[in-house]
């Protein structure tokens, strides 16, 4: 009805192959863009930038990267808070220690030390597989812990162990309001899911996927397990780590290690599980699920006009989205994007139901 | 003509009977933790704090006639959930009258915030240690004692004890392994230095179920006495092993956190002689403990279980909210009786508390707490602690107040606040 392809014709390759082949996704893209970028920021209050929106935002980027490594490559990963910390350690040292670095190379600088320790503990999932591979990414969680809590430097000799920022600015530009945060952290988000998505699209993708769909077959047609299983833990990890830089500075401001725990780890991994594995609009899915559902669920009984002791509120949002994370899961295994995706594919056909 | 002359009189009647139907409320934000692994502590912790709040409004109907509203949001301790709620509270009303964040970890992360949104932030025995200065930390109010103030005055119990000097002692700091843990190391190792004890650090992972390895250490290395800044579960823990390697209890100091009748009542016996340290007297009761009954809880208004009004907990919680509550007061008392208040106004309050004896005794905590008087550059005030001892049934007090020792606090606190100032580009302000 509203969306079919009817009139759209492709007439070469390129278009076939276009990141929105059909029309109306691509200007529905284009329309969502135009409204996080332009209308929100008119309208959206100081709460749900900084305690909504923001987080979402961060947390969705992590997650991307993470499905990167979890979805399309199959390594799993129980470290990514670990990855995050090194994002947000680097970052912070390179910005306390190098007077006037502009905030993006910061930014890209924990990105880059969170890579280096991504392909150090990949190493060992050149050999072990699966939940084995689990339990030693858990030791770089573990690990990183550690490290954070312990080794003075890393945090600046902080005689407490936290450590802050100060303000943040780079080329000319002060990012103070929670406006222009939002926009830091959208416009980093824009990019880096578009570059994620044309990863996964092309010929490197495609290692990753055929490493996580059959490793043995991918090796014998000549893909090099090495290669495909490193650059994904170095991709992952160079995402995962901007965005526990932009958690330490953007969100956070200020931070202990407890703030990138195994709690983190597991928070990301339900995001790609729940929003789907190997999808890039399944981690925005998942980090909306984890994010945003709590603050719903607590906010309900207010709207219902329900007196529930702060107690109970707690407790009960726990146990529904408990219950809806069972529930979407045995509805729809593949996560929230396959249900996204199979609704697209019955209005393509609509009314015609077959 | 006519007809819009009535019109606009009608409107400008309803105008200000609604005016007048609109009560004048001042909002204070409850920061909570009734979940999570720290609820045994928050439970009676947040229901002191509701409870204080609604015998003012139900005896005294409010400040000067301001109702108290109020909310509570959950934190269940976790940093993010803390800032949520921060976000949530800070505009409510005429602006939140301060928060009490109830953590370290929130401390941190919303002092900032706290700067840009001109905001309170009152932390009374926790948070940090350097917030004492108010020429840089504006908006921060350490009331009544930090951690450094805490570990100063166990030591001088300890000297007491010792006949005098810590010379040649051996003192072990066992810790949560957390900002919240770490603070006092700074005091202690300047302490270490200028009294000749030598100072072992025993950092535990939180949350500090496995502490064998510790206590085993401590086994080997014989300290004459043990510091133990821990939280939650690590206190039973903690006193279990040691009463399993044989480490005396009565040689052990807790910190605050670590001293609720929750923590070693179900040790019992096992944990008789071991010593936290209070910024109030736990031991005590008061008129306000009578009238919280009389007005709040057989009324059937009561937050929490009548049984634990007067446990050491509930009445730190109400303490907090008195501090609160007479912040308000004194800061009503500068910009108008009976008017509410924006949060910038409030901190005004904070800054010149004068709660006198008199004064504290009206309130009805003459028993619990010593005067205590904040200004412009001193944002903890007086700070008073005592020493109390768990006797296998309950708390008994052991000490007199102790004030800790400023010679080596104040400059630990002037350098860590430069230090702040100079990371975060704020100009002191002239006091």
């Amino acid at each position: 009805m509203f969306y079919r392809e009817n009139g759209q014709f492709k007439t070469n390759y390129r278009a076939d192959v276009a990141l929105f082949p059909i029309a109306q996704d691509r200007w529905a893209m284009l329309g969502l863009l135009a409204i996080a970028f332009v209308v929100v920021p008119g309208f959206a209050s100081d709460y749900l930038f900084r305690a909504v929106l923001i987080p979402f935002l961060i947390l969705a980027l992590a997650a991307i990267g993470l499905n990167i490594l979890v979805g399309y490559c199959g390594q799993i990963s129980l470290g990514t808070g670990a990855f995050m910390a090194v994002g947000a350690y680097a970052a912070y040292n390179l910005n306390a220690r190098i007077e006037g670095l502009p905030l993006l190379l910061s930014l890209i600088g924990g990105g880059l030390a969170a890579t280096v320790c991504g392909v150090l503990f990949g190493i060992p999932s050149l050999r072990i597989r699966g939940l084995y591979l689990a339990v030693a990414t858990l030791a770089a969680q573990f690990f990183v812990d550690w490290f954070t809590n312990r080794v003075k430097w890393v945090t600046n000799d902080s005689s407490s162990g936290s450590v802050s920022v100060n303000t943040l600015d780079m080329f000319g530009w002060r990012f103070d309001t929670p406006v222009q945060k939002y926009l830091l952290c959208l416009s980093l988000v824009a990019v880096f899911a578009l570059l994620a998505k044309n990863l996964v699209r092309g010929a490197i993708g495609r290692e990753w996927m055929a490493m996580r769909d059959m490793d043995v077959a991918a090796s014998v047609i000549g893909i090099r397990p090495v290669h495909a299983k490193l650059t994904a833990f170095a991709v992952s990890s160079f995402i995962v780590g901007v965005a526990g830089a932009l958690w330490g500075f953007v969100h956070l401001g200020s931070w202990e290690p407890a703030a990138f725990g195994i709690d983190k780890s597991f928070q990301l991994l339900f995001m790609v599980i729940i929003g789907g594995l190997g999808s890039i609009a399944g981690s925005f899915f998942g980090a909306a699920f984890i994010v945003l559902l709590p603050l719903l669920l607590n906010y309900l009984p207010h709207w219902l006009g329900l007196s529930l002791s702060t107690a109970t509120a707690a407790q009960l949002e726990h146990m529904v989205f408990g219950a809806l994370i069972v529930f979407f899961l045995i509805v729809e295994p593949h996560g929230l994007a396959r249900l996204w995706s199979t609704a697209r594919q019955k209005l393509r056909l609509w009314p015609f139901p077959y | 003509m006519q007809k819009l002359k009535i019109v606009a009189l009608a409107t400008a009647l309803a105008a200000s009977t609604l005016a007048l139907a609109q009560p004048a409320e001042q909002f204070v934000p409850l920061l909570v933790y009734r979940t999570g692994q720290f609820a045994p502590l928050g439970i009676p912790w947040a229901d002191g704090k509701q409870d204080y709040l609604k015998l003012i409004n139900a005896r005294d109907g409010g400040v000067n006639g301001v109702k108290l509203a109020y909310e509570e949001c959950e934190t269940a301790y976790d940093a993010a959930k803390g800032v949520e709620c921060y976000e949530r509270l800070k505009a409510k009303g005429t602006g939140a009258s301060g928060f009490d964040p109830q953590s370290t970890g929130i401390t941190f992360a919303v002092t900032d915030k706290a700067y840009a949104d001109k905001v309170a932030i009152e932390t009374p025995g926790y948070g940090l240690s350097q917030s004492v200065d108010g020429t840089v930390f504006q908006w921060n109010f350490p009331l009544l004692g930090t951690y450094w103030t805490a570990a100063d005055v166990m030591l001088q119990d300890i000297a007491k004890k010792e006949k005098g000097s810590l010379k040649g002692k051996k003192i072990a700091l066992v810790y949560h392994d957390s900002p919240y843990g770490k603070e006092p190391i700074p005091l202690l190792q300047k302490r270490a230095a200028a009294d000749g004890f030598e100072l072992a650090l025993f950092p535990v992972t939180p949350p500090g179920v496995e502490q064998k390895s510790t206590w085993l250490q401590i086994r080997q290395q014989k300290p004459d006495y043990v510091l133990f800044w821990s939280a939650g579960v690590m206190t039973p823990a903690g006193i279990r092993e040691a009463q399993a390697s044989g480490y005396p209890r009565d040689k052990i100091y807790g910190i605050w956190w670590a001293g609720s009748e929750h923590d070693v009542k179900d040790i019992g016996a096992g944990a008789t002689g071991y010593n936290t340290i209070t910024l109030h007297n736990g031991a005590a009761k008061d008129k306000v403990q009578d009238d919280l009954r009389k007005f709040v809880y057989d009324k059937g208004q009561g937050t929490g279980d009548a049984s634990s009004v007067g446990s050491l907990a509930h009445t730190r919680g109400m303490m907090i909210a008195m501090l609160q509550v007479e912040a308000i007061r004194a800061a009503q008392e500068k910009y108008g009786k009976g008017k509410t208040l924006s949060s910038e106004q409030v901190r005004w309050g904070f800054e010149n508390l004068d709660l006198t004896a008199d004064k504290l005794k009206a309130l009805g905590f003459g028993e619990i707490m010593r005067p205590v008087k904040t200004s412009c550059a001193n944002h903890m005030g007086t700070d008073w602690a005592r020493i109390v001892q768990w006797d296998g049934a309950k708390w008994q007090i052991k000490s007199d107040w102790y004030q800790a020792d400023k010679t080596h606090i104040d400059p630990l606190v002037k350098e860590f606040a430069a230090k702040y100032a100079k990371d975060k580009n704020v100009t002191p302000r002239a006091c």
